[in-house]
């Protein structure tokens, strides 16, 4: 039998092989990550539910299907860990918000049956910035989650409990929800895969909207493969929800099995857009490490082209105008009558409404929603919302221009890596740091941050983010994969003891 | 749009948007949001005449199924977050007409 550090430490894919061969079981891999939780989670504070009564009887119950030669998949023992925006029946779904505390959802989402189906284990519920607003984890009203790498640095954010959990070896994976780089950030901050799959590509339905045309669920892992694995799992049409697309995932893992048999990237060529490289204030360790990211590309026969995305210094504008508009109406749904927070103060329905709001809201939420209802107010809807929606045209029209001369693109995460708790109290700086990863939401292509280094300065980690067009996933998933078993260093393993 | 250095009257925009913010945060969320809305101003800089707007990165529109009856969730499970129930059947709520009270 293996030891529970091994145990906590497997990939996704070494997991389910464990499984399969009869080296562990369920049941041992769930104990071995729920003694993890308890020694590590005090430090970390990654997660805001756990059942163990729970995981336990789902692992015994996998366990069972496989002894009686029924699993339901690969991957039927796995643990997952779901951000907590995330419904799952007959769970505690709080969205990191007092609004919604004891919310119990009645129905599964779109993934969690996805995964339930697939026989995996949901071992918890992550931390996360409010409602999914935030960059940092600071906004949860529930808890700070720290970064695994540096106890006094926060974890990223809006899904820092999901990164945080796969790094401090607390889980296999998670699902975040990422719609201005809330799983990439937070992944590149704590030494994770962090992908955000094309638009449409996995349905929201269950996720608690925050802005909809820009969140998409996607994984958090340790490996490319995995992140490949996992979206097999969970992508798909699904009809409850309008926006998602009919096509079936493409056995993205079976791709990149395939794949390693020579995992080259030659005749692939890769975009650099300028825009990106020349931001004043780039941390020079991340200028470094990218420049390195480039040769372990160009050792694997890839050749690079410069590109433009001449809007890019407008992204952040854009972005912050249609998702505070879509947030505002989105959480107009939170009233204090059907479910959630009802202010004890209200005396009759207006001031239930705007107390059970006011009190029940944190402060972030309450900027996003006043700058939203602004925005989209009267006389004010076409300078910012419908301006905003046009200038959102342009910004797809520079990535669709640059994928004509390549096949994907390689920037950066981040412009430096995770900053301590408190660092960023003026709310536009804090905005400013997602400046690589909100275009990506606004053109609803994929992306994915893959571990790249370790900043010798910080001792934290860097990532890098390969952008593709809208349905090509298997272009990232191949380039990451090749670059993750070419790149210096093998493992991104926090030194949290 | 608007002039730069506009003043937001947060009253009204929170009256809008239906929340009650407490007294002291309002001096400090009008010189928030007037920075974030100064920032966001550089989009007046571009010309967008003739430019479509985007509403969603994926162009679906009129998606529909068949009109199906399937099994609806249970009244109970529906009503089990309201905060409070009249007799377990109905969602209660604070008197939303002026007039004498329900007993």
């Amino acid at each position: 039998m293996m030891t529970n550090a091994e145990l906590i430490s497997l990939s996704l894919r070494d997991a389910a092989a464990a499984l399969r061969d009869g080296r562990t079981s369920s049941v041992a891999l769930c104990t071995a990550f729920l003694e993890r939780i308890q020694a590590v989670e005090p430090k970390v504070r990654a997660l805001l539910a756990v059942n163990p009564e729970s995981v336990l009887a789902q692992a015994a119950a996998s366990d069972a299907r496989r002894a009686a030669g029924a699993p339901l998949g690969d991957f039927d023992g796995v643990p997952i860990t779901l951000k907590d925006n995330i419904c799952t029946k007959d769970e505690q779904c709080s969205c990191a918000s007092k609004i919604l505390k004891g919310f119990v959802s009645p129905y599964d989402s779109f993934v969690t049956g996805k995964l339930k189906a697939a026989g995996c284990v949901l071992l918890g519920r992550a931390n996360m910035d409010e409602f999914a607003m935030g960059s940092s984890c600071e906004n949860s009203a529930y808890q700070r989650t720290a970064n695994p790498w540096d106890l006094d640095s926060v974890p990223g954010g809006s899904s820092g409990g999901s990164a945080a959990s796969v790094a401090a070896l607390e889980t296999v994976a998670a699902l975040g929800s990422d719609t201005g780089g809330s799983i990439r950030q937070p992944a590149a901050f704590c030494g994770v895969v962090g992908l955000k799959p094309t638009y449409g590509r996995v349905s929201r339905n269950g996720l608690v909207a925050f802005a909809s045309s820009l969140d998409q669920i996607g994984p958090l892992s340790r490996t490319v493969w995995d992140a490949a694995a996992i979206l097999d799992l969970i992508a798909g049409h699904d009809e409850k929800d309008s926006t998602s697309l009919p096509q079936q995932p493409e056995g993205f893992a079976a791709d990149l099995e395939a794949f390693e048999a020579n995992p080259r990237l030659d005749g692939v060529k890769i975009g650099l857009p300028k825009e990106y490289y020349e931001l004043d204030g780039m941390d020079p360790a991340v200028k470094a490490i990218m420049n390195d990211s480039i040769e372990v590309f160009r050792s694997l026969g890839a050749t690079f082209v410069d590109v433009s995305l001449p809007h890019t210094k407008y992204a952040m504008a854009c972005y912050y105008i249609i998702a505070t508009a879509e947030a505002s109406a989105n959480l107009a749904r939170f009233d204090g009558i059907r479910y959630g927070y009802r202010s004890p103060n209200a005396t009759d329905i207006n001031s239930t409404y705007e107390k059970s709001r006011g009190e029940g809201f944190g402060n972030e939420v309450l900027r996003r929603i006043m700058l939203g209802t602004y925005v989209l107010s009267s006389g004010y809807y076409d300078a910012y919302y419908l301006r905003a929606q046009k200038v959102r045209t342009l910004l797809r029209r520079d990535f669709q221009e640059a994928y004509k001369l390549c096949d994907f693109l390689l920037t950066p995460v981040t412009p430096a890596p995770a900053f301590k708790f408190g660092a960023k109290t003026d709310p536009l700086q804090m905005y400013l740091s997602d400046v690589f990863t909100t275009a990506l939401n606004l053109s609803g292509d994929c992306g994915i941050s893959v571990p790249a280094a370790i900043d010798p300065g910080t001792g934290l980690p860097v990532g890098i983010q390969l952008i593709a067009p809208a349905m090509e996933e298997k272009r990232i998933f191949r380039a990451g994969r090749a670059f993750e078993l070419a790149r210096a260093r093998k493992e991104f393993i926090a030194p949290l003891s | 749009m608007a002039e730069q250095g506009n003043k937001i009257d947060v009253a009204q925009v929170a009256s809008l948007a239906r929340l009650s913010l407490p007294q002291d945060m309002i001096p400090r969320l009008q010189a928030e949001m007037e920075q974030i809305v100064g920032y966001v101003e550089m989009l007046a800089e571009l010309d967008v005449s003739g430019i479509e707007p985007t509403a969603h990165a994926v162009a679906r529109t009129n998606v529909l199924r068949d009109d199906e009856p399937s099994d609806p969730f249970p009244r109970e499970a529906m009503l089990a977050n309201a905060p409070d129930l009249i007799e377990g059947e109905l969602v209660k709520v604070p008197q939303v007409l002026p007039g004498e009270g329900i007993a």
